[in-house]
């Protein structure tokens, strides 16, 4: 590439180290992010497969691991289980490496298959859709959707993400410690969680918290960033009720993320001294209380899982008027869904604890708070079936991901009234029913969400397009292997089939069951092996790719009116915004979109 | 592929039949609405795909009507789901006046229970048909959950106090008892059975065990063993108020205020006993935390619970 004419806007030179390492580009560092939540994407999965094959084939050796030479030969394998259930503490001999230890005669150990499904959890939420939908998107996005040059603080974004590196490289320690990673599950219930003694980890739990203390102190300078940008750096025109709705999902988001954080880093900084201090924050002997945790964690918990959807609500709504050819209908109703959406978030904690003994009374207050966040979410969908509602719909892979992303959190959001509703939640708890709607919400939300940023805004951040065939054969294998996977699990939840269980054949009326276990997992296998294709897809493409026009999809929004890959300093002029984001076909004039840019 | 393959777990108790009512029809709006909102995306995907590129559709930026009905309707739907579910979740927190008592210590990894009459069970809880049974509940170490699939109940025990449940079950035969909460290591090993008998056969199954004295004789022996007579004895001028007919009973406190004896107003006073200091009382007593276990907590509370009903010290 000879881009000697790209650094027309930037006067100093830059090395290779402060382009692409320290870099205090807004859209570096996007990609930075991007790149980061996608490494740990394919650890977290990896994870969740080994936690899928365990409930499937309970206690046999694993692929590849177990075929190793390193291995006991099968027939020796009985006789070393029943060994097994009865000194599983007991096995820490010199004489084995990491993994003869985690997965003896490569089975999982029950201590090292509760390590996984919480480490899956923990990276899943904290270092996947948070780094990809907030810190990649958040950063890349805003600065150019408002029409301003760079974050409001480049120096506070540089170092987010480093010191969101290093809380990755903490939380990956914890792999290698004594005693195994934190096994708590990712809720981290106290006391299991403030005492060594009940799990046998020690090490891998605190340094679970620390990395998580690290992490929020990087969130809390990216929420102050954007929020700062956003108030302040619009550009000339762009007022709030211009804004993109991406761009006020962020910065909701932004908010949710400034005041929830602190309370989960200080309820960590607690059971941190609770381990290692001896104080007794949750320790009854001391005067604690292990309910104060549950309240603390999901006091910021609820708010969390926002802050992991709406993006994606965002992203929808910016993708689907542009393939519908049709403004967002009820473009004020959806900001105030999502404003009232991030409002309930904070009154509705308690839900998560019907069962921990709370009076009725504000067991009923804290059910009839969850009801009602259905009325937002079925604003937000039906408008966003208004927007499709008359338009001449292009089903490109962006807009087919957004579409599953709508229809995934319908699911998601209907079984979540299952949840709120409290007779049946005390039922439904702590069953895979529970892992079902998580993942709908989460998986098939945020992560379809996150498929379809990346697919809509590659062009612009990498110069290129990504490549449609194998972007089709990814949507239509994540889509139905997806449903295989997750689908089934309300049925298991409903027959009573607990989380967080090591063996489900232990259970005689689980038994049953075994059949659909073998089948998720097996779907768990081909969802999670056709990621592959999207990677591989990511990567060849941001350097093989097809050359991308400037508005490959006749956008409207000013990151498409800037020079693709937009320069240092994005715009080539300051842009001045006329009108909102989504006039599209407007009535007598040539063309059917009309960029924020052009006066109508 | 499913061997006998059923949707809900067998419903054994009075709760299971109105919890899977409230399921049922929360399935039926699911369904209707998800089916509605996919049939929607399908017609739309199908009539409105782009045949042109120069095809324009026209502009509809909202619609008021149309947007207050797709508030609304949920609000209601969602209301009456409140008032439906919180009916079945009052009544389902308050047992009965006549419910049974037993007591469940959980701990790392098994359910040990006691029964008012002495008997005491690993992993397995004998209780009559038809009986409501009401469960005090504590654990020695980390939270579990007392989880009955069949009875469709479901309580955490959490380490500093008491927590209670009750149900009645209407069907005899042998129910799973499982620990919900991920516990620890062994978590899913936590498994026992809730054997449900006839009267008849229960009352067989009390007398047949080999440990028949009643909980409040052990919780007695218990008393005197921790020496808690040598100041709670039932004579004037003691230094502790005497435990006789106190159960259950609103007694006044040093600050004024008042209290009502139940499991939990005794356990906090054997383990935090100057916090809730009766009126007339110097806070004198030392504290038992460590030194009793939630086992004989629960026995010394049937003990006083015994009191109550006009026995003497």
């Amino acid at each position: 590439m000879s881009e000697a004419s790209a650094t027309v806007h930037t006067t100093h030179e830059q090395t290779f180290v402060s382009k692409y390492i320290i870099s205090f580009d807004h859209k570096m560092i996007g990609k930075q992010f991007l790149m980061y939540g996608l490494i740990m994407l394919l650890l977290g999965g990896a994870l969740a497969l080994m936690v899928r094959w365990q409930l499937a084939y309970p206690e046999k050796p694993l692929p590849l691991i177990g075929a190793s030479e390193n291995y006991l030969e099968n027939s020796e394998v009985t006789t070393f289980m029943d060994g097994l259930w009865d000194n599983w503490l007991s096995q820490d001999s010199d004489d084995q490496n990491w993994l003869t230890k985690r997965m003896p005669v490569g089975i999982i150990t029950p201590a090292f298959y509760n390590a996984l499904f919480t480490m899956h959890a923990t990276i899943m939420v904290f270092f996947v859709v948070m780094p990809i939908l907030v810190g990649a998107f958040g950063n890349f996005l805003i600065p150019l959707m408002i029409g301003t040059k760079d974050m409001a603080f480049p120096a506070l974004n540089m170092l987010s993400f480093w010191v969101a590196v290093i809380a990755a490289l903490i939380m990956m320690a914890g792999f290698f410690v004594p005693g195994g990673h934190a096994a708590t599950g990712w809720t981290g219930y106290p006391p299991l969680s403030s005492d060594p003694t009940w799990t046998g980890v020690d090490w891998g739990q605190n340094l679970w918290c620390i990395s998580l203390i690290v992490l929020g102190v990087s969130s809390l300078m990216g929420s102050i960033n954007y929020i700062t940008t956003i108030l302040n750096m619009r550009a000339p025109g762009m007022t709030l009720m211009r804004m993109p709705l991406v761009i006020w999902s962020l910065f909701i988001v932004a908010i949710l993320l400034l005041l929830a954080l602190p309370v989960l880093t200080s309820a960590l900084a607690m059971l941190v001294l609770d381990r290692l201090a001896g104080t007794t924050f949750f320790n009854i002997e001391g005067g604690g209380d292990p309910l104060l945790w549950q309240h603390l964690f999901w006091f910021f918990g609820h708010p969390e899982v926002y802050i992991l959807i709406l993006p994606a609500m965002g992203i929808a709504s910016e993708i689907i008027p542009v393939f519908a050819r049709k403004p967002i209908f009820g473009y004020k109703a959806m900001v105030y869904a999502m404003a009232s959406l991030a409002f309930l978030g904070w009154i509705v904690w308690g839900h998560h604890m019907f069962q921990s003994g709370m009076n009725p009374t504000l067991g009923a207050t804290f059910m009839i708070s969850t009801m009602v966040i259905a009325v937002p979410s079925a604003i937000k969908t039906f408008n966003w079936l208004g927007t499709l509602w008359g338009g001449n719909i292009k089903f490109s892979i962006p807009m087919l991901n957004s579409i599953a992303f709508v229809s995934m959190f319908v699911i998601g959001g209907l079984s979540g009234i299952f949840m709120a509703s409290n007779a049946v939640d005390i039922f439904i708890h702590d069953t895979y029913f529970i892992v079902a709607h998580i993942h709908y919400v989460v998986f098939g939300g945020s992560i379809f969400g996150i498929f379809a940023a990346v697919y809509y805004w590659f062009p612009k951040m990498f110069g290129r397009m990504m490549n449609n065939k194998f972007a089709h054969i990814h949507f239509w294998i994540s889509i139905v292997a997806f449903n295989c996977t997750f689908f089934p699990m309300h049925i298991l939840g409903v027959g009573g089939h607990m989380r967080r269980i090591y063996n489900p054949m232990q259970y005689e009326f689980l038994q049953n069951f075994e059949g659909m276990n073998i089948f998720i997992t097996l779907s768990a296998f081909v969802l999670g092996f056709g990621q592959l294709i999207f990677l591989y897809n990511a990567f060849y493409s941001a350097f093989k790719g097809k050359k991308a026009e400037d508005n490959p999809w006749k956008a409207n929004t000013l990151e498409w009116s800037a020079p693709t890959p937009p320069p240092h300093g994005n715009f080539l002029t300051p842009p001045t915004v006329y009108h909102g984001p989504y006039e599209y076909s407007v009535p007598d004039m040539e063309e059917d979109f009309l960029p924020q840019i052009e006066k109508r | 592929m499913f061997k006998e393959f059923k949707f809900f777990p067998e419903q054994a108790s009075t709760l299971a039949g109105e919890v899977d009512l409230l399921f049922y029809f929360l399935i039926a709006v699911s369904v209707f609405f998800s089916s509605l909102i996919f049939f929607l995306i399908y017609v739309f995907a199908v009539r409105y795909r782009r045949r042109s590129e120069d095809e324009k559709p026209q502009q509809i930026p909202g619609m008021l009507k149309l947007e207050l009905a797709w508030s609304i309707i949920p609000l209601i739907l969602t209301m009456i789901v409140f008032v439906w579910g919180a009916t079945i979740y009052f009544d389902s927190y308050t047992p009965p006046k006549d419910a049974m008592e037993v007591y469940v210590v959980g701990k790392q990894w098994m359910w040990h229970i006691q029964h008012p009459t002495g008997q005491r069970e690993i992993n397995e809880l004998h209780i009559p048909v038809n009986q409501p049974v009401k469960l005090t509940m504590a654990t020695e170490d980390v939270i579990h959950s007392f989880y009955v699939p069949a009875f469709r109940v479901k309580k955490d025990v959490v380490p500093g106090r008491y927590t209670t449940m009750w149900f009645e079950a209407t069907k005899t035969g042998e129910f799973h008892l499982f620990c919900a909460e991920y516990c620890g290591t062994k978590h899913s090993a936590m498994i026992g059975k809730v054997v449900v008998q006839e009267p008849a056969a229960y009352q067989d199954w009390l007398s047949g065990g080999t440990q028949n004295e009643p909980l409040e004789v052990i919780g007695e022996k218990k008393f005197q063993q921790f020496a808690c007579q040598t100041c709670h004895a039932d004579k004037p001028n003691s230094r502790g108020p005497s435990l006789v007919g106190i159960f259950g009973e609103s007694i006044k406190l040093q600050n004024g205020q008042s209290v009502v004896v139940d499991e939990e107003y005794i356990r906090e006073s054997v383990l935090e006993p100057n916090s809730k200091v009766a009126a007339g009382y110097k806070p004198v007593m030392p504290t038992f935390k460590g030194q009793v276990s939630e086992v004989s907590l629960l026995q010394i509370t049937a003990y006083i619970k015994s009191l109550a009903k006009g026995g003497s010290n």
